[in-house]
Formats: C-alpha cells, structure tokens, sequence
C-alpha cells in the first residue's frame, strides 16, 4: 500500500497513484503544488473542480480527490467555462499544458481571459508534445529541435504569460517546478483572484524535449531553471546585460476587474427585482 | 366551405414585408384559420429583390411555400419582373403606381399608389407594408378586418397604433378607389 | 383542449419554447444562419427564470460548454447548422462516451462547407448517425412542422436525460424558419423526464455503476459532494481510464446496448393511408410536408399510395417499416440531398421491395408537383 504525507491523503486518489508521468517529469511536481495551494486557500474540497485537457499534463485531475473532468484536446477551458456559468459557487481549476492551452485550445485560452470568468489556469509548460512522443509546440524554443522539428525549430515561442495578460487575464504569473515553494504561493494568489487568472509552471520533460535537445540529466534540467530564471522583481534592479538569456519569473499581474459570472448573477437579479 | 390562399408579398429589404406577412397570418389565426408564413433569407435577402409568403386556409397546410400565388404584391420593379411569372393566371396583381407592368398579362391588375399614401399622406414611408395589407384585405377578404387590426395593433411599437390604423384605413381606400365597379364593403 | 394558447411561432421559436417546458437552464452556442434564433431567443428567456446563456467563441466551444453545464447539473442544449455540426462532432462524440445527457439541434442548409447559407437541405442526415469517430448510439428526431419541433423538442431532452445520450434534433431550414399556427399544450399536459440521480449522501458512490438490470447508471452533478471523474478515455466503473480491453469492451457494448435494447420506447412515426398501399412514400422534416400534400393528391387522382413519416430518424424505425413492405412493396425517398436516408431504407428493405429515392439539392424544397410525378412514374 503506498503511504504518503497527510497533504497527499487529503488531496489525492491514492488507489489511482502511481501516475504515468515519466522519471523525472517535472509534472508531478506541479501537480503537488496545485494541491499546497488549495490546502492553503482552505478551499472545500467538494467545490473545487478541476478540468483538463489532452497531454501529459491533463492526465493530472485524475490523481487528484476532487469534482474531475478530463476533457478533449485543447478544450479544457471551455468544459470549463460551461461548469462554472452553470455552478458558480465551483472553485473551477484548470490543467492543461503547452500545446493543449497555446496550440489547438488557444481560442479559448484568449476569450477565457478577455471574458475575466473566474477560472485559475495552470499551464504544465514543458516546451514539447510529450504524450505524442516529442513534437515540437508553441513554446519550444526557435532553433531547438523535435521529432518534426529535425532541422530545427523556425517558429517563434508563445511568452504564455504575455498573450494571457494581452487577452485580459487579471492574474498572470510564472514559476518553476524548481522554485516550489513560489509556485505555491503564485497559484495561492491565483485562486484568490475573482477573475481569470493564469500561472505559467515551467516544467521539464526529459524523455523528449532534454533529450533531442540535449539537455542532460534531470539533475541538469532541474539547475537549468535554477540558473535562468530571475525573479521579476530582482530582474527590475538588474542592468539589462544581467539579464540577458534569462526568463522572468514571479507575479507579473494581479488587478481587480468586473469578473463574468458575478455579471451575470447581476443581470439575473436585475431582472428579478423588476 | 374550403378556402385556401397563397399570397406573395415581394418588394426590397426594409419594406416591413416580413411583419405584413407575419401580421396577414396572425389575422388568419385570430379568424380561426390556419396560416403559414415563410420569406427568403440570406444573399437573396439582402438588396435584390425580397419576399414573403403568407398561406391561410380552411384546411390543414401541408407545403409551406407558395407555389402559384393567388394574390401578388409587388413594390419594386425588381420584384415585379421576378415574381410575375408566379402568379396564376387568375390571380389578382397589387403593384405599386411606379411600376411598370405588361398589358399582356391574364390577370387582374390592380395598381395604386402604396408608398406615396405612406410617406405622402400618412407621412411614414414605414408604414408601406401595413396600407399594402389592407389592401390586400379589401381586395380578397382572406382575413376578415377585425382580425387584421388585432393582428396589427398587437405587432406595431406603441404609439404607433393610431399612424397605423390610419395606414390600414387608407389601404382599404385605394383597394374601393380602383375597383369601383365592385360592391365595396362597409369600411369599420 | 381549454386555456392552451394559440399563436403563430417561428419553428426555431418552438424549439426554444419546447427546450424551456422540457426544463433547459443551460444553453452555449455560436451564431450561424439558419439556426441563430435560437440562440437569440435563449439569451432573452433562459434569463427570466434564472437560466444561463453564453455566446462561446467557436463551435467547439459551444459544445464543450453544453457538456460542462449539463455535468454541474443543468439541463443543457446548443444549437447550430452544418458546418458548427461538423465542428461539433468530437465532442458529441466525448458526450455520448462519457454518457452526458444534451440537445444538440441542427438546423440543416445545404452544403457541403458553406454551401448554399441559408438554404434548406437534409444533407446531415448521416452526419446525425456517423458524423463522429468510433461506434456510440444515436438518437436523432426530426420534426415537421412547428408543432412537432415543439414536441420533439421536449422528447428530445426526456430520451436525453433518461438515457444519458446527447440527443439530435435534425431541424430543416423549411421548418426552422417557417411560422405557422401552434397551439401550445398545458403544462399539465407535458411529460417531463429527469435524469436519475445517486442517493444524497451515498458513501460508495460510482460514477458508472448501474443499478440492477438497468443500462443507464445514475449521474450526479459537480459540487455535489461526490468528488467523481468524468474522462473521453475508456473507463471503469469509477470513471477512472482503463486500457483493460475487457472493460472497453464491456463499455462500448453497453453504451450502444442501453438504445438498442429500447429501440420501441425511442422510436416514433406517422403513417397514413399505408394500409394496403401500392408504394409508399417515406419522408421525413419539411419535406413530409410536400410528401403529405403529394399523397393528398394522389388519392384524389385515384392512385393508391400512403404516407410514412419517421419523428425519431436514428434509431431507423426497422420494425414498422419491415411489416409495411409485407404488403406493399416499393418505397419512394424523396429528400433534400443526393441519396442518404434512403440508403437505410434499401439497407433494411432492399432484398423485399423496390426502393425509389428523388433528390434535390438546388436549394430549394421539393414542391409537391415533384413528389406526384415520380409517383406516377415508378406506379
């Protein structure tokens, strides 16, 4: 019988474990982490629903002990946003990753975020279709390689957060599967946003993207976001040379606007007290 | 005693066809009549030449097209050149003054001044459609004219009533002044 | 019948009135022509009585939101037109899968792409039955007049919600558009089904488990306190994916088997004249309409030919179309594409009786006129 902390008692499906991620996915790490911060938010565990797509990434909620829904591919945020208009008093959480959320779902990534409809998104960022076997996607890096990549990548990368906030999201942040203990902390601060928010978790995949990429050992990967990550605060008082190779991150938005279903509810009173 | 009559209003887009051809068929209902109406939608819909159709009858309706009508409006030339073969030969052709029709044709033509009563007498060019359909009223008798100022009083915006009585009026008007041979009904 | 209220409604405005009287709470779409009235007139009334409507982005959005209404615990519809029905289709197929109970109406024109916008076709037909990857059931209704969209409407949502299936209701543009008399039943007078749902409270509960000798496993809603999985992949009782290929087979069996096996409880047809016929004209939607009036004419001609109009277009009405062809023995399929239904009629009968089909894809409905000379053609 698998024995584990009190957090993964209380918080996951423990005849369902162990997942299917690969040694050294930095996934499971994540997966952790989403369930910290809604310990720490104290929030009901029977209203909280989690909702995913297709990847490796999505595969997630049904590990976790919550309402669960594991969509089709690139759909999670609109399974999504019919639970929560539907059932507003759900704490509607969604998994997805590179490709599912900025690839075949980044429609409804856009109009999730321009809508403001209080639902935290949580991107599984590993660069690479791993599910699939290693094809490169919206945020594989240009130059580096995958399995339909041969010669290199000639696509640019989406910045998530940048085309988050860009659309309207009113929570935007990003951390690593390394720097745990603020990834808790940004998606704490994401459920805590009425509005739609987004964390961009970078991930790593080994199997794939470190292999065809020649990253290393997992050790390795894991250093690598130790080394080039800046808090974007730190980054702010750096001269830009410092900077330079390096991403950002850290809390890069967090604002108050009208969220979408508190509107509705407002429509619906209007009309009842007429 | 079966009665069962097709009506095709045709004209442009913004002439309130639909609403005369919806407000015919609610006045058939009212008469305790079935009624059906349809009209064109999309490209066809929008410039050209534009229609809609009104079946009212005794009897259950089965298709719920106008195959030959028995009463044509038209308001448009457009409309006249495209609709006019649709007509049964002893049908009754309502057209508007400004348009030009064959000599040739069958049937009875009846040719009044609809828009200029509508934008020149009763000061509204909006409300073509509804002196349209009380001519076609006085014309036929498809609906009876209680059940046609019901129909309309309940479609028009409000305070709009008394414009569009005096639309119906005037329509009943010009359907007399041009068949003055005719035994003319008592107008309420 | 006293206080029923008669009015002239659009069909799309029936199907909206039905959708309500059959309890819809949910409704997420995507406007597109010939069906956009339904989603203008959800977004006026779904309000009033505390319902919910969005405008999604796409098509697909529009489904998936359908879905995630309906798993919180509403009844739930969208609507749309062929080339949305194409879009739709993997997640129908997640919906009929994962047995989330849904309307989904598709008011037809004619295509393929985007074809003739806003023509009446019946060119979905097959879409209905095959229009997603893998084997699931289908129930697919198809009405014929304004009434019967109002109808069939409210079945479509009862066999829905008593089966755990999304449910097809395959208007035409004839009728989604058309407005004719109706004269709307009592609240008294109206069936209305609600899925079943798991005892309050139930410790063990399953998401897919069944209750004995039944097909069809209760559901409960999200944020009920069930804390259960709902997943596209093939699953176990709990819900939860299985590569088990006894389980999938199990499933998949099932899932077709709970329509199947109630084949007579879904079915519905109206027939008229069929006894002792010498063909019988089988049609379906707005163009039963030219059919009826077609056979109206034919018997006041002398020719001896009857009328069988399928309500429910999947599943096939197998039975009562076999007993007709014991006596009669040809078949007419007049319908608004090149040759779909038809071919399950040929499918089912084909070795008994001939089976005649007369297709139009112009555009345009298919006149009564049409129906009679082929009539007299193949008579």
């Amino acid at each position: 019988m698998y024995t584990g902390s009190d957090l993964i008692k209380n918080n996951f499906r423990m005849d369902r474990l162990p997942h299917i991620w690969c040694p050294g996915c930095g996934h499971g790490i994540i997966m952790k982490m989403v369930t910290q911060a809604i310990e720490n938010c104290n929030l009901e565990k029977e209203k909280v629903c989690i909702v995913s797509g297709i990847g490796c990434s999505s595969r997630a909620p049904g590990y976790m002990n919550f309402n669960t829904l594991h969509t089709t591919h690139g759909r999670a945020l609109a399974f999504a946003t019919g639970v929560k208009l539907a059932n507003p008093e759900l704490k509607v959480i969604v998994i997805t990753g590179d490709g599912d959320c900025t690839a075949i779902g980044g429609n409804h990534l856009i109009h999730a975020a321009r809508r403001n409809i209080d639902i935290t998104t949580i991107v599984f960022n590993n660069n690479i279709y791993g599910m699939t076997g290693g094809q490169y996607s919206p945020t594989t890096p240009i130059k580096e390689f995958g399995t339909t990549a041969p010669f290199g990548n000639i696509e640019k990368a989406f910045d998530v957060c940048k085309l988050a906030d860009g659309a309207g999201a009113t929570y935007v942040g990003r951390g690593t599967a390394y720097h745990a203990n603020q990834l808790v902390k940004l998606i704490e601060n994401a459920l805590e946003n009425k509005g739609f928010s987004l964390v961009d978790a970078i991930s790593i995949c080994p199997t794939y993207y470190g292999r065809k990429n020649r990253k290393g050992s997992v050790v390795d990967m894991m250093k690598y976001l130790k080394d080039t990550a800046i808090d974007v605060k730190v980054a702010a008082k750096l001269p830009k040379e410092k900077t330079e190779g390096k991403f950002l991150i850290g809390e890069f938005k967090n604002i108050h606007e009208p969220e979408y279903t508190e509107e509705y509810l407002k429509i619906l009173e209007s009309i009842k007290s007429k | 005693m079966v009665s069962h009559q097709e009506i095709r209003l045709s004209g442009s887009g913004g002439q309130g066809l639909i609403l005369g051809g919806i407000i015919l068929a609610e006045a058939g209902i009212i008469d305790g009549k079935n009624a059906v109406q349809s009209q064109s939608y999309g490209p066809e819909a929008r410039g050209g030449a534009s229609k809609a159709e009104v079946i009212i009858s005794s009897e259950s309706i089965d298709y719920p097209k106008v195959e030959k009508a028995d009463l044509l409006l038209a308001l448009t030339q457009v409309a006249y050149d495209k609709y006019i073969t649709t007509l049964k030969d002893e049908g009754i052709l309502v057209i508007d003054s400004s348009i030009k029709h064959n000599n040739d044709i069958p049937c009875k033509v009846v040719k009044v001044p609809i828009i200029s009563t509508a934008s020149e007498k009763i000061g509204k060019a909006m409300v073509a459609n509804i002196v349209a359909i009380g001519a076609i009223q006085q014309l036929t008798s498809i609906v009876t004219k209680e059940a046609l100022e019901t129909a309309v009083l309940n479609r028009v915006p409000r305070g709009t009533e008394e414009l569009n009585k005096k639309a119906l009026m005037e329509g009943y008007n010009l359907a007399i002044e041009s068949t003055s041979s005719k035994a003319v009904n008592k107008i309420v | 019948m006293k206080n029923r209220s008669v009015k002239l409604m659009q069909g799309n405005e029936a199907c909206v009135e039905g959708a309500l009287a059959a309890g819809l709470k949910f409704y997420a779409g995507y406007p597109i022509t010939p069906s956009t009235e339904i989603a203008e007139i959800c977004s006026q009334k779904l309000p009033l009585i505390g319902g919910k409507f969005i405008q999604m982005e796409d098509e697909i959005a529009g489904m998936a939101a359908t879905i995630g209404g309906s798993l919180a615990g509403l009844k739930s519809m969208t609507a749309t037109s062929g080339p949305g029905f194409s879009l739709k289709q993997e997640n129908i197929g997640y919906a009929a899968l994962a047995e989330i109970p849904c309307v989904v109406v598709d008011v037809q024109r004619a295509g393929p792409s985007t074809g003739l916008p806003t023509a009446p076709s019946q060119g979905d037909i097959m879409q209905a039955k095959w229009g997603t990857h893998g084997d699931h059931p289908v129930i697919a209704l198809s009405p014929s007049s304004v009434r019967e969209t109002y109808d069939l409407t409210i079945k479509a949502f009862n066999l829905a919600e008593k089966y755990r299936t999304p449910v097809f209701l395959m208007l035409d543009e004839i009728v989604g558009h058309m407005r004719e008399k109706i004269e709307i039943p009592n609240k008294d007078e109206i069936e209305v089904i609600d899925r079943i749902k798991p005892e309050k409270g139930e410790a063990d509960y399953m998401a897919y488990r069944l209750n004995e000798g039944d097909l069809v496993p209760p559901m409960a809603a999200f944020g009920e306190g069930f804390n259960f999985h709902v997943t596209g992949l093939m699953h176990d009782e709990f819900g939860f994916p299985t590569n088990d290929s006894d389980i999938a087979d199990k499933l998949l069996r099932r899932i077709m088997n709970k329509i199947n096996d109630n084949v007579d409880d879904i079915v519905m047809y109206d027939e008229e004249f069929t006894e002792n016929a010498d063909l019988i004209v089988l049609a379906y939607g707005g163009t039963a309409r030219s059919a009826r009036s077609a056979v109206k004419k034919a018997r006041m001609a002398g020719i001896n030919v009857g009328l069988f109009k399928p309500l429910t277009i999947w599943p096939f009405p197998e039975k009562r179309v076999r007993e007709l062809i014991a006596k009669t023995k040809k078949v007419l399929v007049p319908e608004l594409n090149l040759g779909q239904y038809v071919l399950e009629v040929e499918r089912i009968v084909g070795d008994k009786a001939e089976v005649y089909h007369l297709g139009k894809v112009n555009g345009e409905a298919i006149t009564p006129d049409e129906i009679l000379a082929k009539i007299r053609e193949v008579l």
